[in-house]
């Protein structure tokens, strides 16, 4: 494999990221999948100097029914357009999605309107007639592991920990698996457009990991939408799993790094219930891949507490991790909430290695 | 194990690197005219047996030389054996011979 | 009113119409951009479908051009045309200095040929990033140098597949045309690596096969029937790389209708024809249209072929779009001659 090769395609890819004054939008599900993430990364924002605000009234981007078939286009416009107005009635112009399918449709509705402006004035009558509310398009747009990515170097050199095994000094080897909607629909939109995604790539490599490529790095996580969200279709959600984790498992990969609320979740969830259904488990000694999000990741590196960022929701224990990065963690803390109760410890799966 | 109410799917792509050959290996040695078929269907739109079933000679052949044999053999007998396909063949491809030669792998192979 | 003539391009068609021309009696100048006559024939190490061998219809056509003064290494930096005469300003680059020098012509033949697509752009195939992704231009480089086609780990590819329409018929990197050729070659390059390699498997993954002229269809069936070629019908959609280095392909077998997915030892990818970098800036020079497709319009694509529609400019070869290396012979001989009759017409009236 020739790096360079790769390196002329992400110089072609590269996009304006605001350095500072975001207004932040969160995830509908993210806080429920991996609690944590999101509130690191507000966290590692506020320690880089980086100010981030937030309106409490802002709401689902509508995404989630746009992909699943139930919300239509001109609602999601809409819904869209408040969020807009929000960022206008704050006086910030730099937009940041904690979502990447969010990221996709704001990309969708912005390029939509770009195209026909009759339909942005259509939006813009609709919110008027509905709230009253008016809006200027944001300056910039960027999916929160964008601006990650921006801070790499930052995080890096405030670091206390590196993705590289402590015992033997190599680097700890990463699949990333990037969302769908982040740069599919628009390559111009994403570090390193779509073939080759970089957003990811250049935070593993900054941060002393090395990246595997596997020949189904393109393939969905799983979630593909209705295809998890109908039961009866629910076989075709873990089989793509499936997939990806069949394809990636000669490369021995020792973590699994995304930027989407449902790829870490399908990644993450899918190893147990594989390893229920065949018995087949895919880490070493019948141990999962750890799953992580950017921000959870950054974290680490940051030396933040494991339980702290919410590693302990994960399906797939990530000790295994955390003992090859060097990174301390009380055992015995693991199952307390922030005031020492006990929340409850997972029974523990049947083939799965459990901490 | 559990029961998820839900289970995993066999994946339908033709994997060629775990194919099965031995079927294509004996029927070339029988009927080699089928390596110059160019898959303009002919042969299947003539077919008695597959204006009534979803018998499809231009397929059968060809997934045999994808070394997924499988399909062939509940379909195979659902051929008429009346020749009409050899007769419109550009490629003068023997498939009444392939026929049986594929019928002669099935026994042979199982 | 004189008798001189320039040709822009000292490709297959500009080196044939200069051939032509001296033998008609005039004065040619034939005006190469790069350090070498012969264009992409020189790279090229045997032709379809006889698989002759490219430097024996190189030689053929340079033995015509005793008479013709060939300026290489040269940029065409402006044209401009009063009555009847050209004048050609141009650059020679040299390491240390560039040389502007000026020519003049009574008609000018542009023969300015084609690029080959940039396979880099499908990233998808991932050529320049995988070892084992080459060209077919790249294998003609390989055939030619005469040392065997191995995979970049040293070893006989046991498995090749050989990819066509790459930057032809997609409308994804702008080129909705048929690049007409590639078909041809690559069932060429299917035989060649059999018969260098018996034992190997070679695949050929196409969409349609267009076999245009005489014998290419026989090619075809002789791919099938004598050397074992197999044809997969689909587009390759994605490829990446196994830790061994060998090529993981993802295709549908149309014909099943089902996803396939292979490994090969090596892949090679039939770049299609682009219009030539160079010639877009010529043909403003001298208000000369291109078709959607970038290449450039004659007058009449039937009728006046080799007229560009500019009294005293005429056309020869690719730059009109994707021509095998017999047609560009025979377009280029048919642009001569309707040259010459121009210069013999223009000056008996002039006289």
């Amino acid at each position: 494999m020739k790096q360079e090769g790769k390196r002329l395609i992400w110089d072609e890819y590269q996009k304006e990221i605001a350095d500072d004054n975001y207004f932040y939008v969160r995830s509908c599900v993210r806080q429920n999948f991996f609690p944590g993430a999101e509130k690191t990364f507000l966290r590692y924002m506020k320690e880089m100097g980086r100010n981030v605000f937030e309106n409490p009234s802002h709401t689902t981007c509508s995404g989630i029914g746009y992909h699943s078939d139930i919300v239509p286009f001109e609602t999601a416009m809409t819904m869209v357009a408040r969020q807009f107005a929000l960022m206008t009635e704050a006086g910030y112009e730099n937009f940041v999605t904690s979502c990447i399918t969010s990221f996709g449709l704001y990309s969708e509705v912005l390029e939509t309107w770009l195209h026909f402006p009759e339909v942005e004035e259509k939006t813009r009558v609709h919110l008027r007639n509905a709230t009253g509310r008016e809006f200027v398009k944001p300056k910039n747009l960027a999916h929160a592991s964008d601006v990650t990515y921006k801070l790499r170097t930052e995080i890096s050199d405030a670091g206390k920990y590196r993705l590289i095994n402590q015992t033997t000094g190599a680097p700890i080897r990463v699949v990333e698996h990037i969302g769908c909607h982040y740069s599919r629909m628009f390559p111009s939109k994403g570090i390193g457009g779509a073939e080759y995604p970089y957003v990811l790539v250049g935070m593993i490599e900054e941060w002393g990991g090395e990246v595997i490529d596997y020949p189904e790095r393109r393939h969905c996580c799983g979630f593909g939408f209705r295809q998890y969200l109908v039961k009866a279709n629910r076989g075709y959600s873990v089989s793509a799993s499936k997939k990806k984790f069949d394809s990636m498992r000669p490369y021995k990969p020792e973590l699994i790094l995304t930027n989407c609320p449902g790829c870490p979740m399908f990644l993450d969830r899918w190893q147990y219930t594989i390893s229920e259904m065949d018995g087949t488990t895919y880490g070493e000694n019948g141990q999962g891949i750890p799953v992580m999000t950017y921000e959870e990741l950054a974290g680490l590196i940051l030396g933040y507490d494991p339980w702290d960022l919410g590693l302990q929701v994960h399906q797939v224990p990530v000790e295994s991790l955390l003992d090859k990065m060097g990174i301390p963690y009380d055992p015995e803390k693991k199952f307390l909430d922030k005031d020492g109760n006990f929340i409850g410890k997972p029974k523990s799966p049947s083939f799965l290695k459990f901490y | 194990m559990i029961d998820f109410g839900y289970t995993l799917t066999k994946d339908r792509q033709f994997d060629y690197d775990h194919g099965d050959f031995r079927f294509l290996r004996l029927v070339r040695s029988i009927e080699p005219s089928l390596d110059v078929c160019i898959g303009c269907g002919s042969c299947t739109a003539t077919c008695s047996a597959s204006q009534f079933t979803n018998f499809n000679i231009r397929k059968l052949h060809t997934v045999i030389r994808r070394g997924d044999p499988e399909s062939i053999k509940a379909e195979l007998k659902k051929c008429m054996f009346c020749g009409k396909c050899q007769l419109v063949c550009p490629r003068g491809v023997n498939l009444r011979n392939l026929i049986l030669a594929m019928n002669r792998a099935i026994e042979q192979l199982g | 009113m004189g008798n001189s003539v320039i040709i822009i391009g000292g490709g297959i068609s500009g080196m044939t119409a200069a051939g032509i021309l001296v033998q008609q009696g005039l004065d040619v100048t034939l005006l190469e951009k790069e350090n070498e006559t012969g264009g992409h024939l020189a790279r090229w190490d045997r032709l379809f479908p006889d698989r002759r061998k490219a430097s024996e219809v190189l030689d053929f056509v340079k033995a015509g051009l005793n008479q013709v003064k060939i300026v290489t290494g040269v940029t065409v930096t402006g044209i401009s045309k009063h009555d009847y005469d050209f004048t050609i300003t141009t650059r020679i680059q040299h390491p240390a200095s560039s040389i502007h020098s000026q020519f003049s012509a009574s008609a000018l033949l542009l023969a300015t040929g084609f690029d080959l697509f940039e396979a880099r752009k499908k990233e998808e195939y991932g050529y320049g990033i995988y070892n084992n992704v080459i060209t077919s231009a790249d294998l003609e480089d390989q055939f030619k140098s005469g040392k065997g086609i191995l995979t970049r780990e040293g070893k006989i590819p046991g498995r090749i597949g050989l990819v066509h329409c790459v930057g032809s018929r997609d409308e994804k990197v702008g080129n909705l045309y048929c690049s007409k050729v590639c078909c041809v070659t690559g069932v060429k390059q299917a035989i060649e690596l059999k018969e260098m390699y018996p034992a190997s498997e070679v695949f050929n993954f196409y969409m349609d096969l267009r076999m245009f002229d005489r014998h290419f269809e026989e090619l075809y069936y002789e791919a099938q029937q004598k050397w074992g070629v197999s044809f997969i019908r689909g587009r390759l959609s994605e490829c990446a790389e196994n830790p061994d280095g060998s090529i993981i392909l993802k295709t549908e077998d149309t014909l099943t209708g089902k996803p396939l997915k292979m490994t090969v030892d090596l892949l090679i990818l039939l770049t299609g024809f682009v219009p030539a970098i160079g010639t877009s800036a010529i043909c403003g020079m001298l208000g000369l249209k291109s078709g959607t497709d970038g290449f450039v319009n004659s007058a009449d694509s039937h009728t006046s072929n080799n007229s560009s529609g500019v009294p005293g400019v005429f056309l020869a070869g690719a730059l009109k779009g994707p021509i095998s290396i017999g047609e560009a012979i025979a377009d280029a001989r048919a642009a001569a001659v309707q040259l010459a009759g121009y210069i013999k017409s223009t000056t008996a009236y002039n006289d």
